[in-house]
């Protein structure tokens, strides 16, 4: 499962699609938005994407992780528009038969989406807002 | 020859559009058009990078007939 969703996303329903009995190790990761950024309290969080290729990026990345682990299955969904705090703008979940690779699958596939998936968020504070920019990406070297 | 040009973030703000329809001189890069779009800009190029009919491309990539040209921001997905 690859998807862009407007919609809360079912951490549940994600995890399920790669549920398997040759799977020893399940794992999710969820991110978070937070409430606060550098001390400044947000009020919301804005995602906006170049639709297909991020979803066509984020498939590439799913593919690359099959490649590198073998037995491993990925699901990928991002939140797009308004996200409430606390609620998770990214599930990934994979599985695989032993866990080290669930680590190191899950752990490669966020890493990859920060840095090649057009995705951008807007944090919105009580006065003002900022495009956020992920570290570590081309756009910082160094960082 | 015709492009069509897409913006994103803080780039679509700046243009006050998300896309639009060009019309280039044969020869151009992708960097090139950017330069010439966001010439004053508050973003550099340097931190742009550029997608041509959705696959990545590096600013030197030479642009043609009705390509489908993004130019992407610093990323924030995650």
């Amino acid at each position: 499962m690859i998807a862009l969703t407007q919609e809360v996303i079912d951490v549940d329903a994600v995890v399920d699609t790669v549920r398997r009995d040759a799977a020893g190790a399940v794992l999710v990761f969820e991110g978070v938005t937070r409430d606060t950024h550098d001390g400044r309290g947000v009020i919301r969080l804005e995602y906006e994407a170049y639709g297909q290729m991020a979803e066509a990026e984020l498939k590439a990345i799913a593919a690359d992780a099959v490649a590198q682990w073998p037995g491993l299955r990925i699901a990928i969904v991002h939140r797009m528009g308004l996200v409430g705090l606390g609620e998770a703008s990214v599930v990934i979940a994979v599985s695989t038969p032993h866990r080290d690779a669930a680590y190191s699958a899950s752990r490669f596939a966020i890493d990859a989406l920060k840095v090649r998936v057009p995705i951008w968020k807007k944090e919105v504070y009580a006065d003002g807002s900022v495009w956020k920019a992920n570290a570590g990406g081309i756009h910082e070297p160094g960082s | 020859m015709q492009v069509s040009v897409f913006y994103f973030a803080m780039l679509r703000e700046q243009r006050g559009r998300a896309d639009e329809s060009l019309h280039v001189e044969a020869g151009l890069t992708v960097g090139g058009l950017y330069e010439q779009i966001f010439a004053a800009g508050s973003i550099g190029a340097m931190s742009i990078m550029y997608a041509v009919n959705q696959s990545y491309v590096s600013a030197d990539h030479m642009l043609a007939e009705n390509d489908e040209v993004a130019f992407i921001p610093p990323l924030g997905g995650g």
